[in-house]
């Protein structure tokens, strides 16, 4: 760090000022200058309006009804009394609310556990052991991550079809059980957190390679398995097109059913907008108790990637 | 590993232990030797079977008469594609992705870096703004759509209400191809700036401090050491961001699809993307699968030329800016 002293001598004395109020910061952002601060503040306050809104906007049209909603486009900011009415006519509905939840449900929880065991174990494998092939395996997987696998529909439907399980929960999990992502990210955490000693450790006390992942690497891995799960469940939550293909309205996941809500009630708005509050205030709850976590996620991989 | 201590052993039982560490010794070398294959072997394999496998073999239902009902037909060679691009639907789905994915992505980089430079300044309650921009990631696709579509209808939709407050005509967001990209394009960056500015933010505060103190002391202003500092100590992240949008952007199709309740991209197919043509061709009346996928594959070339030129592209731009700092 240059001493701001010497800035004084050479910049001047405003440079110092500057330089010192810099110092006194742990982030040295370009926008974070404190007199302009209430101009930030009010930004995001703005942001964060835009950003809540929809949602807000969501409820009031789901608590009100399909007349008052023509007749004013700007709903009031005071909900109307009708959203449990028109919450029981999306249940009472025949898109499936509670079958598509459960099926919502079973698929996220089973694919989230599922690309966290895979990944966590192949992570540990890339960034601890020593095996022929390493770094262009590791490389492969990389270069999958841009791999546009939505393009492979056509067969994907055809293999499933093969198999029999068009239309079962099935055909949704299986091509969800890895993903590139969670093996990078895995490998990523695994080299920088676990070190070797640990891991040698292990085995000079006759631990087999799975008792070492399982007692040593596994608990290491917990908090970035964490947020991979939480990517995980929300990417599967919200996942369509490959539902919507293989699925179909017979066995819907929520966003499949949602879709079928629209097809089928277009006109009446209250209950689509009731539907979507239903299937978006699990994520929305998901999001206050871990929100936290689904940012440093993100971040962190930011930077590695 | 207790032999130490014991009594002197007779000579079978020393035998038996001999063989018994041999066995270990065995045991532990092929377990080093394999193990790591095996933990890498279930992602290997399953992506092998549903992701790799089923790209490749695109190619290969491409080059035949396949229907969704009646299965595979005969070798056609490249004729399903001769179809695809003389068809004017085709090239107007392309039109549309492409429209679509410039004024999603150019804006959402935009407003994403300035979020970030926000945000990265010294704030009170950090991870709370943090949090209010990622919020609309968990709000699924196609709720974004539905409740997009109705703000944007053209009859009763609330953006037109706030312009005619302002005394702007009524804007035809489903009937305009324009008016309904740029209502597409809002849905997908509703979802991703926020997600967006926070890869953004991370780069920024990976930024080592000096390069900002040796700014000040060269006088710079907030606006100059933000394009000349900034912007290029990005380059990585703005490179990885533009191709993870490009990847994302050209497939799109649960906003457009759930822009209006038919899903077939409007009338006069003005916001139909590629990938809802694709849709279209292999599950819709014509049921080709050997359409939809030489529809799939010319997109997946597409993506990869492209993710090319955007690399280049980003790379030369960001180099520019950085030679511009020094001058």
């Amino acid at each position: 760090m240059t001493s701001t002293p010497m800035i004084e001598q050479t910049a001047g004395k405003g440079a110092a000022r500057y330089a010192r109020r810099r110092a006194n910061r742990k982030s040295m952002g370009v926008g974070s200058n404190r007199r302009g601060g209430w101009v930030t503040y009010t930004l995001l306050t703005i942001i964060l309006l835009i950003s809540f809104y929809p949602i807000y906007y969501t409820f009031l049209l789901a608590s009100s009804d399909a007349q008052t909603i023509a007749q004013n486009p700007i709903p009031s900011l005071i909900p109307d009394g009708k959203f449990l009415d028109n919450v029981s006519r999306v249940l009472n509905s025949d898109i499936k609310f509670w079958q598509a939840l459960s099926n919502s449900v079973i698929v996220a929880v089973i694919t989230s556990v599922s690309v966290v065991l895979f990944a966590t174990l192949a992570g540990f494998s890339f960034a601890k052991l020593q095996f022929r092939g390493r770094r262009a395996l590791l490389v492969f997987v990389i270069a999958t991550m841009a791999v546009p696998t939505q393009l492979g529909v056509v067969p994907l439907f055809i293999l499933m079809s093969e198999l029999g399980w068009t239309g079962k929960l099935v055909a949704v999990i299986v091509p969800g059980m890895v993903t590139a992502f969670g093996v990078f990210w895995m490998t990523q955490y695994f080299e920088e957190t676990l070190p070797f000693e640990l891991i040698e450790a292990a085995r000079v006390d006759g631990c087999s390679m799975i008792r070492t992942f399982w007692h040593v690497a596994l608990p290491a891995a917990k908090p970035a398995a964490a947020m991979l799960a939480l990517f995980t469940f929300v990417a599967s939550w919200t996942n369509f097109f490959w539902p919507f293909i293989v699925l179909g309205s017979t066995n819907p996941t929520l966003p499949v059913s949602l879709q079928l809500l629209q097809a089928s009630y277009f006109k009446d708005y209250s209950l689509i907008m009731a539907g979507v509050i239903l299937a978006t205030v699990p994520l929305i709850l998901l999001f206050i108790f871990a929100g936290k976590q689904l940012v440093s996620g993100i971040m962190a991989g930011a930077v590695k990637g | 590993m207790s032999m130490n201590s014991a009594p002197p052993i007779p000579q079978k039982a020393e035998d038996e232990a001999a063989r018994q560490l041999a066995r270990r010794t065995r045991r532990n070398a092929w377990d080093r030797k394999y193990s790591p294959y095996l933990y890498i072997s279930p992602f290997f394999i399953i992506f092998a079977l549903v992701g790799l496998f089923p790209l490749v073999y695109t190619a290969f239902v491409s080059v035949h008469d396949w229907n969704l009902i009646g299965g595979k037909g005969d070798f056609v060679g490249l004729e399903n594609y001769g179809q695809i691009l003389s068809q004017p639907l085709f090239w107007k789905g392309l039109r549309n992705t492409f429209s679509i994915f410039l004024l999603s992505s150019v804006p959402q980089v935009i407003i994403g870096l300035f979020l970030a430079a926000m945000l990265d300044a010294n704030l009170r309650s950090k991870t709370f703004w943090r949090m209010g921009v990622l919020l609309p990631y968990v709000v699924m696709p196609v709720a974004v759509g539905m409740i997009f579509s109705k703000i944007f209808a053209d009859q009763s939709g609330m953006a037109n209400a706030i312009l005619a407050n302002f005394g702007i005509d009524p804007i035809r967001w489903h009937a305009d191809v324009l008016a309904s990209h740029i209502a597409i394009a809002t849905m997908v960056d509703y979802r991703w700036t926020g997600y967006t500015t926070l890869i953004i933010l991370a780069g920024m505060q990976a930024i080592p401090n000096d390069l900002y103190e040796a700014a000040v002391v060269d006088g710079a202003g907030r606006w100059r050491t933000f394009r000349s500092i900034t912007i290029p100590a990005l380059k990585p992240t703005i490179i990885f961001v533009v191709i993870t949008s490009t990847i994302g952007g050209l497939q799109v199709f649960d906003e457009p699809r759930m822009f209006d309740q038919l899903g077939q991209g409007g009338s006069d197919r003005q916001w139909m993307t590629v990938t809802m043509y694709l849709y279209e061709l292999g599950w819709g009346a014509q049921k080709s699968f050997g359409r939809a996928s030489a529809v799939a594959w010319i997109l997946f070339l597409i993506i990869l030329v492209i993710g090319a030129i955007n690399f280049k592209v980003t790379q030369r731009i960001s180099g520019t800016e950085s030679k511009g700092g020094k001058s």
